[in-house]
């Protein structure tokens, strides 16, 4: 079985190989028929958008949704808030991704007028940030509950407010704490945004069925997506990585990192 | 779920290794040949449902199988069914898991480097369904408007070939199979679903109020579809052929034709 990748530099009309396969993708030029590797790196480009929008939906509403779940049940609003939120984790964490996606495009826009005129684009990173989010929600809640509760003691010691304590003394302390099972959850936000194939969006899924069927190359065209998920998740590993060891509070994070050891 | 593992298996083993035997032989060694079918493929191969499978090429292929089993003077012969997907059917007939694919292949070049092809049983014309109220009738008139296909058919490719050579700017919506597609059409999120007629006319056919859709305008283009065979076999290619041209001597195709194709032509 030998790979033929110049399946990537024919064009997507009738199959001739292009002027520029290499050089477009730099906009060093343009070719005047897109080319398969065209396609693939703009279909890369909304498997990006989509995990890029639903991640940053998810994380303000997971951190949210998570914080509120911890609030102290001294006030009767303090309860309600506790009940909605954790009424949203159970909701979201509880139907299947796909079920949630077709949910999103099919039924909620038919009760819901406006939501019709929202491009699927929005719709599947909606879909994918509230499902996100109801997992991230437990992680900050994991998170805030892991601390010392001398914290939140010492925090109304000083006569800080709730509000105050939450946001001087316990998120910067919990959010440090769980950056590794956030870091996993960004990265399976790449490859669950796979599902937007399903409502339309041209991403890296769509364009492996799509055009393993044009050029019958499957084994070439499922290998470059597979490799380009990869890329990203791993991409994503590393800046988490990164942003783990610079928001680092020396001894007391427990890390495996060496030079930390002595 | 166990079978579909095992297809996947098969697939992945067959990507490895192409499996080249001679058909019949391995016909008359296990008394036994797997028929490629499509749960859902308009008129030309369909499921009834409980491991059963009707169609015209369905119909096609058994008869076919027939006059195989009499060729290899063989006393029984189990046909084995085998549902596949637009996805899967070239691998799996490539690699010998499938003897002969009977529902809606389009035979092309492309193809024919990995599969071989019996003679031409059906065309299909590739059509425009819309909303009967809408007042569309031809792909001029999709300008700057919706137009549904399905993911992994060549419809998706020959309207980007059309938005090309017409300058006719439209949006396409994907659906992710026919069902999806035409769904698109229903709920208004496409003004146009693309696609080959029988599929077109079978899904208008099963939908709520037929008369609220309607085939239009020009035919976008004429495919050849075949049975499908493996390749360099060219002794049972020659024996389905020639099992084919005697269903046509003996004026059996017409009938055949009337039974499962016509009921569907009655909306285009």
């Amino acid at each position: 079985m030998s790979l033929d990748l110049g399946v990537f530099c024919k064009n997507t009309l009738d199959g001739e190989v292009v002027d520029h396969c290499f050089s477009a993708l730099f906009g060093l030029a343009q070719n005047s028929d897109p080319s398969y590797l065209d396609w693939l790196m703009k279909a890369w480009g909304w498997t990006l958008a989509v995990a890029g929008l639903g991640l940053t939906i998810a994380l303000i509403l997971g951190a949210v949704m998570g914080t509120l779940r911890t609030l102290p049940t001294t006030t009767s609003l303090n309860r309600w808030l506790i009940r909605i939120s954790t009424a949203w984790v159970e909701l979201f964490r509880n139907i299947p991704i796909l079920v949630q996606v077709f949910l999103w495009y099919h039924v909620i826009p038919s009760f819901v007028l406006p939501l019709k005129s929202l491009p699927s684009y929005w719709l599947v990173s909606i879909a994918l940030g509230f499902f996100t989010s109801a997992r991230i929600a437990e992680q900050v809640r994991a998170g805030i509950q892991a601390l010392p509760s001398g914290q939140t003691a010492a925090a109304t010691a000083l006569g800080l407010t709730t509000a105050q304590s939450y946001r001087y003394v316990i998120l910067p302390m919990a959010l440090r704490i769980i950056i590794p099972p956030l870091t996993s959850e960004s990265m399976n936000l790449i490859k669950n945004s796979s599902v937007a194939f399903a409502v339309s969006v041209p991403e890296l899924t769509l364009f492996a069925m799509q055009a393993q069927e044009e050029t019958s190359k499957g084994v070439e065209i499922y290998l470059a997506v597979t490799f380009l998920y990869a890329l990203s998740a791993f991409a994503v590993n590393r800046v988490m990585s990164q942003i783990e060891k610079r928001s680092r509070i020396p001894g007391f994070i427990v890390s495996n990192d060496a030079s930390l050891a002595h | 779920m166990k079978k579909n593992l095992l297809v996947a298996a098969m697939l992945g083993l067959g990507l490895i290794a192409s499996v080249q035997a001679n058909t019949l032989d391995k016909i008359k060694s296990s008394s036994a040949v797997t028929m490629g079918v499509r749960e859902s493929s308009g008129a030309l191969s369909y499921t009834v449902g409980d491991g059963k499978y009707a169609g015209y090429h369905v119909e096609i292929c058994q008869r076919v199988l027939g006059d195989v089993q009499k060729q290899l003077k063989l006393k029984a012969l189990d046909i084995k069914y085998q549902a596949v997907t637009s996805q899967n059917r070239l691998p799996l007939v490539a690699n010998g898991t499938v003897d002969i694919e009977c529902g809606s292949t389009t035979n092309n070049a492309t193809r024919q480097k990995d599969v071989a092809f019996a003679v031409t049983t059906y065309v299909e014309e590739v059509r425009i369904a819309v909303k009967a109220n809408s007042g569309i009738t031809s792909l001029a008139q999709l300008n700057g408007k919706k137009v549904a296909t399905t993911t992994g058919t060549t419809s998706v490719q020959l309207l980007r070939k059309h938005e090309r050579a017409t300058g006719v700017n439209f949006d396409e919506v994907f659906g992710k199979d026919h069902a999806d597609s035409f769904l698109l059409l229903e709920s208004g999120r496409a003004d146009a679903f693309v696609m080959d007629g029988s599929i077109l006319a079978g899904n208008i056919a099963n939908s709520k109020n037929p008369k609220d859709y309607k085939i239009v305008g020009e035919v976008l283009a004429t495919e050849p579809i075949a049975i499908m065979v493996p390749k360099n076999d060219p002794e049972f290619k020659a024996a389905v052929n020639a099992a084919i041209a005697k269903i046509v001597a003996n004026g059996k195709m017409p009938g055949l034709w009337n039974q499962y194709v016509f009921r569907f032509r009655c909306f285009l």
